[in-house]
């Protein structure tokens, strides 16, 4: 009996295949499904970034006469906010690793050290906006800084979310363990807040990098 | 190693399954080859050494470049055939997030080129 002589095709079931990894076992099981559509959630949440870009990319000269990108961006604060998040994306991988291996003590330790780079990370692009606004460039000044603001803000909105989900799973982790839907809910954490940082990249690059140059 | 390693609980086929070791080396290579990347892109947007009008294009290769470390050392895409559908969706993000970006700014450079006012009306407007 050979593999291929009965393999009938139902949808993306291949019986008797070898390993496609098309789930010709039946359903995979849900520490595989769940992080599958998470994914798919994130990666429609870069589509609906990936629109704010281009309308930011449109709109980045239509200043209206105020304020232009050199004379209010700092790139120095920006390069700490960009360590925050990146170290703070590594140590959510760290805290998934203990985690894993269902150690209490550290996985709390390193969740909470992501939390609180994540809050460096939040109150830096605050007092940015804060002393923005300030200065008389808030997002109702120019089509430009709506872009701005909309494009920014919306990834800090996301950052928020992300530590309320944080602190969520540190108490869930606390008060029930490493169970198995936990553990999946953690494994979906780890992938927003990656997927948080993979935003930012684009945003320092585009926004604050190329938006500054001479 | 082994997929017997007893400290283990609860790993997904799909999931890398080492020791403790290989697992956070895989996050610390990750770390340095991102923070490389974000220190050249910093150092190639302020140093003036480099041919600027070729500025902006290093900065996206770099770019594209540090997400590709992101995906592969941080969220563990992998060419496996357990992540054939992750891989999949992957590629119609791409695509879609390339189609949206490149088509607007595409389309709207040539909007504002051809039913704007006339060139120096909108120099005026644009680059006070």
């Amino acid at each position: 009996m050979t593999a291929a002589t009965e393999a009938p095709a139902v949808g993306l079931t291949h019986q008797g295949s070898e390993d496609t990894g098309l789930g010709q076992r039946g359903p995979e099981s849900k520490s595989i499904v769940v992080p599958y559509g998470f994914w798919l959630f994130v990666l429609s949440d870069m589509v609906l970034f990936s629109a704010l870009f281009a309308s930011y990319a449109t709109l980045s000269h239509a200043t209206d006469g105020g304020p232009v990108t050199n004379q209010l961006f700092h790139r120095d604060l920006v390069a700490i906010e960009t360590m925050a998040l990146l170290v703070s994306s590594f140590v959510c991988g760290l805290a998934m690793i203990t985690a894993k291996r269902a150690n209490m003590m550290w996985t709390q330790a390193w969740l909470l050290a992501t939390a609180l780079l994540g809050l460096v990370f939040l109150s830096i692009e605050l007092y940015e906006f804060a002393s923005m606004i300030g200065e008389g460039a808030g997002p109702q000044r120019s089509a430009f800084l709506s872009a701005f603001f909309t494009l920014v803000g919306c990834h800090g909105a996301h950052v928020t979310c992300g530590l309320l989900w944080i602190g969520t799973m540190m108490a869930q982790i606390w008060a029930k363990g490493f169970q198995p839907h936990i553990m999946r809910r953690l494994l979906c954490l780890s992938v927003f807040w990656h997927a948080l940082d993979i935003i930012w990249v684009a945003i320092f690059t585009i926004v604050y990098l190329i938006g500054t140059l001479p | 190693m082994s997929e017997t390693d007893p400290e283990l609980i609860n790993v997904a086929p799909g999931q890398p399954h080492d020791s403790m070791l290989t697992e956070t080396l895989s996050y610390v290579i990750g770390l340095g080859l991102a923070l490389v990347l974000t220190g050249v892109s910093f150092w190639v947007a302020s140093t003036s050494v480099l041919w600027g009008p070729g500025v902006a294009t290093g900065l996206v290769v770099l770019a594209i470049a540090q997400m590709g470390v992101h995906l592969v050392f941080f969220l563990h895409i992998t060419s496996g055939p357990d992540n054939t559908n992750n891989v999949l969706a992957l590629a119609f993000g791409v695509l879609i997030v390339f189609l949206v970006m490149v088509g607007t700014i595409w389309i709207m450079a040539h909007m504002n080129a051809n039913m704007g006012p006339s060139p120096e009306l909108m120099n005026l407007q644009m680059q006070r």
